[in-house]
């Protein structure tokens, strides 16, 4: 168990690194970091004393320790647009994004299992034919466009929901929340079921699929042959098994929840980062673009650590496997 | 003789499938008597497999029971609605499936799938459930089974996981057990054990067992009857002395002549030549025509139905009262 | 296990006529033919997704107008609502935006820039993946590792996130000499860098089984060049699974392309795509003018999902498990 956790840590890391290599590369070779940082009338001198000053004419692999240790502290550099330092642009957004993300992400288990559950069940209902007809809609649909399709619905024609903006927030110490005030909560309505969306037709199409999947097997076979009652068979044994999978798959999907934010807060122009990483990438404002692949790469490592590890302390085979290997 | 605890008559089960209706059990009848030990034997695809899920009610659509009838201790089951059939299921008719790998739920202990079961069945409070549990692994020979009960399937072998199965099929003391091919996925070491252990319950309890296999020798060991299947008929069933030693059936001649035994060592090992045909292409007349040694005319048209023969039945033409000329 | 004596009996009776004949006799011939003519949903999806293919190919015969040139676009034709309602003029069927372009018009002209970016972008990858795939495969070893790693990592990350750090840094690397043109191929590139992975696993599956086979061990002993000896065998055996990755990729691509537009960091407003359109007439919704970005939002919405529809019926088809 200790071996396994620690090899999964070295990989973690390994993985980091190959980011930071690439974060690094972006920094330094996609356009000249001093070009962005001057105006026009700067002499070449100046632009050269600048060059030294930040390190530029170092050896490469000495930038690149300086860049990889100042990221491991969060300093990621100044923002070209804002002239502020990149760290507290991030921070101040972060909430808005993590808030938006997990409220997405809750309402995708929630109706993804009840749906894929339900349609895994009773097949050939209309309800289930329904569900899955939604499921390819949602699938299809592309992010923007649903969110466009709810502003059109519940903020332009009915006036029900803010069509922008996060509404009123409650500072926290560092945190800012929505949660706490009623046009907090009505703003996150609307973006975290365009986000939530597409993950909850992934999740429902998971869980459908795999609980077919194991209602084939021969242990619930043998439950039947045994007489359980077809709710203890279903909701006792199937779904059990059905729900450690699809939970892996949740939660390695949190990160592309944060990441496909992105579409959500445009649409909805959510203060987050996601907002802040486009405006960065239309306006090449590169180290936050930077920051933002580094900042997306350590969630992502670190979901995928956690739920590899909870993996093994959730199911008993594995458990099993896993202590024989180490 | 007493009213048998089950019995089965003119069942026919069906396969819908893209090219037409496949029938895979067409017409089969047996008797299991309490306390007794039918073998159902024959290839892989004479629907032994099926017959047993038929019995028990877990024929899954495609399939269909298309006729025929199934009685348990005279109440006919092959009917019920599907409530009514699930508390049979267990209680009253248990089975133990091919792969004790497989058939264990891989995230819950054994003790918590008997307790499961138990409770289902019978009305008893969770400690009681347990303690039954215990006894019921120790009769089915797992040791320390206060211990095991809280094990989860993957620490258990193939052949204590094969007992496990055997508690749970046993657990409502049923009438009548299942056995689908219990011991085919065992080490051959093992398959002994689980085949006496079967044998010992069912004697015990009074139970009687419908043991479905491949293996000859195993039947040859264990039943009081045997009943050869092929290709979803019974081609021939009775004694199992009376089958093994002589057999009628030109199919069960050629399934004999297949036991390598000790004292026959002079004799070649017999091979049927051919194979059982697809259920989408069975010959007309009798199934076993084309590769009968005896077949003439009458077997290429008309199906042999099963007759009584001494204690045997056998369903081919060359035992007809009346036989035809080139039988001879 | 009465299943399988069913369905293996099926497939015994189908296969010894099928050796014998050509490969397209036997494709009208075969349990695929057959899956799609008994599923309607699938013929109409093939037949809509046919339809925009040719309405973007016969794009320029088809518009009242090239919505591309301002000189045929006037002012006073400016947001004019669709035909059936009270406001509408002809020959502006689905209205106008505030340019005065035909929306319809648009409509088939973003509709050829969404395909044509989605295919190139598709081809680029399964070139990029399947070339890949066979060196990762037929070498093996640390560059097998180093192609599969990237391919691991790349794959935990969301395309769209990807497409557009590649976006970035190709602005930011090219600067003021983007034009409309090399944006498309920097879309193209995008797309194609997000989307490679899938076919560079299945082409590497199939090529470490063939590896492996007597026929290539035996080709090198006569000098024969194994490589292009195994890529007789690896390509077919591949092709319908990455016919599928295909199909399903179209449908992903072209929902990359229009987010990029849509956010403003694919194709400017003078060669718009569908996701630039939709982009533009979101900015004119809460003035009441929704035909500008509902006509073109439901056809990028009717375009993806029947490639997703038929996608999803390859997949069921080929994969005889799931049926």
């Amino acid at each position: 168990m200790l071996a396994f956790t620690l090899r999964r840590i070295v990989q973690a890391i390994a993985v980091m690194f190959a980011v930071g290599i690439i974060a690094f590369s972006m920094f330094r070779f996609a356009g000249d970091p001093v070009n962005q940082m001057v105006g026009q009338d700067t002499t070449i001198a100046e632009r050269e004393a600048i060059r030294r000053s930040l390190g530029l004419d170092d050896p490469v692999i000495l930038q690149f320790s300086h860049y990889a240790a100042n990221a491991a502290q969060f300093k990621f550099g100044i923002s070209y647009q804002f002239r502020l330092p990149v760290t507290d642009l991030l921070i101040e957004r972060m909430p808005a994004t993590l808030e938006l993300a997990i409220c997405a992400t809750v309402f995708a288990m929630v109706f993804g299992i009840l749906m894929g559950v339900y349609s895994a069940l009773k097949r050939d209902t209309v309800l289930a034919k329904l569900f899955q007809a939604v499921s390819l809609v949602g699938i299809s649909l592309p992010t923007f466009l649903i969110g466009i399709l709810l502003i059109y619905l519940f903020a332009v024609t009915l006036g029900w929901l803010p069509s922008f903006g996060r509404g009123e927030v409650v500072k926290l110490g560092w945190w800012t929340t929505g949660l706490l005030t009623l046009s907090g909560l009505k703003a996150l309505i609307m973006p975290s079921i365009t986000l939530g969306l597409f993950q909850m037709t992934l999740i429902m199409r998971l869980v459908r699929a795999e609980m077919l999947e194991v209602l084939r097997t021969d242990y619930i076979r043998f439950a039947r042959a045994r007489g359980l009652t077809t709710r203890a068979i279903h909701f006792g044994h199937a779904l059990k098994n059905t729900l450690i999978p699809v939970i892996t798959v949740a939660g390695l999907q949190f990160g592309s929840v944060i990441a496909f934010s992105i579409i959500t807060e445009t649409v909805f122009q959510w203060p987050g980062m996601g907002l802040l990483f486009v405006q960065a990438v239309q306006n090449v404002d590169i180290p936050i673009m930077a920051a933002y692949l580094l900042m997306v790469s350590l969630i992502f490592v670190t979901i995928n650590l956690v739920v590899d590890i909870l993996y093994t302390v959730v199911d008993p085979r594995l458990r099993a496997t896993v202590g024989r290997a180490a | 003789m007493t009213e048998p605890v089950l019995s089965v008559r003119n069942l026919q089960v069906e396969f819908a499938s893209r090219r037409g209706t496949l029938r895979a059990i067409d017409d089969v009848s047996f008797d299991i008597a309490k306390g007794e030990v039918l073998g159902v034997v024959g290839e892989s695809g004479a629907g032994k497999s099926v017959t047993g899920l038929s019995v028990i009610g877990l024929i899954d659509p495609p399939g269909r029971i298309a006729g025929g009838e199934i009685r348990l201790a005279g109440l006919r089951i092959d009917n019920l609605p599907p409530e009514q059939m699930r508390r049979i299921r267990g209680k009253r008719i248990g089975m133990i499936f091919q792969d004790p790998l497989t058939s264990l739920n891989p995230l819950y202990k054994v003790g918590d799938q008997i307790v499961e079961t138990i409770r289902t069945h019978l009305n008893l409070s969770e400690q009681a459930a347990r303690r039954r549990a215990i006894d019921l692994l120790a009769e089915v020979g797992i040791p320390a089974p206060e211990k095991r009960i809280d094990g989860y399937p993957h620490e258990f072998s193939g052949g204590m996981r094969q007992r496990v199965v055997i508690a749970l099929a046993i657990c409502a003391e049923p009438e009548v057990i299942i056995a689908d091919e219990p011991t085919t996925a065992l080490d051959v070491s093992v398959q002994a054990q689980i085949i006496s252990l079967i044998k010992r319950l069912g004697r015990d309890h009074g139970t009687a067992v419908m043991l479905v296999t491949h293996d000859m020798g195993v039947i040859a060991e264990t039943s009081d009857r045997v009943a050869v299947m092929y290709a979803g008929r019974i081609a021939e069933i009775g004694p199992v002395q009376d089958v093994v030693r002589n057999p009628l059936h030109p199919y069960a001649k050629g399934l004999m002549g297949a036991i390598p035994t000790l004292a026959g060592e002079d004799k070649r090992l017999v091979q049927i030549p051919g194979s059982m045909p697809r259920l989408s292409a069975i010959p007309r007349g009798c199934s076993f025509n084309p590769r009968c040694a005896f077949a003439f005319d009458r077997c290429r048209v008309e199906r042999p139905e099963p007759q009584p023969r001494g204690a045997q039945s056998v369903a081919c033409h060359l035992y007809d009262t009346v036989p035809a000329e080139s039988a001879a | 296990m009465s299943d399988a004596v069913v369905s293996n009996s099926d497939k015994q009776g189908a296969q010894p006529t099928r050796a014998a004949q050509s490969w397209f006799s036997r494709a009208l011939d075969s349990d695929l033919f057959y899956s799609f003519r008994r599923s309607k949903l699938t013929m109409v999806a093939a037949a809509i997704t046919v339809l925009f293919f040719l309405l973007a190919i016969f794009a320029s015969a088809l518009a009242v107008q090239n919505p591309f040139d301002p000189a045929q676009l006037q002012l006073m034709n400016s947001r004019i609502s669709p035909l059936w309602t009270a406001d509408g003029q002809s020959p502006f069927l689905l209205g106008t935006d505030e340019q005065g372009r035909d929306v319809f018009s648009a409509i088939l002209y973003g509709m050829r820039i969404s395909l044509a970016v989605g295919v190139a972008g598709v081809i680029f990858a399964g070139a990029l993946g399947i070339g890949l795939g066979l060196i990762a495969g037929y070498f093996g070893g640390a560059v097998d590792g180093v192609i599969m790693r990237i391919a691991d990592v790349q794959l935990t990350f969301p395309a769209i996130l990807i497409a557009l750090l590649v976006n970035g840094i190709a602005k930011s690397i090219l600067g003021n000499r983007l034009d409309a043109t090399s944006m498309l191929v920097v879309l193209v590139i995008s797309i194609g860098l997000s989307f490679w992975v899938g076919y560079a696993r299945t082409v590497r599956g199939s090529v470490m089984v063939e590896k492996n086979k007597d026929y290539v061990a035996a080709a090198q002993l006569i000098g024969l060049p194994a490589p292009k000896i195994m890529l007789r065998h690896v390509l077919p055996n591949t092709m319908g699974p990455i016919l599928v990755i295909a199909t399903i990729n179209l449908a992903l691509a072209i929902i990359t392309e229009a987010t990029l537009s849509f956010l403003g960091v694919g194709l400017p407003d003078t060669m718009p795509s569908l996701g630039t359109l939709i982009r533009i007439g979101n900015n004119y919704l809460f003035a009441g003018e929704w035909w500008i970005v509902a006509f073109p939002g439901l056809a990028l919405a009717a375009l993806i999902l029947s490639i997703n529809l038929l996608g999803d019926w390859l997949r069921d088809a080929l994969n005889p498990k799931l049926r």
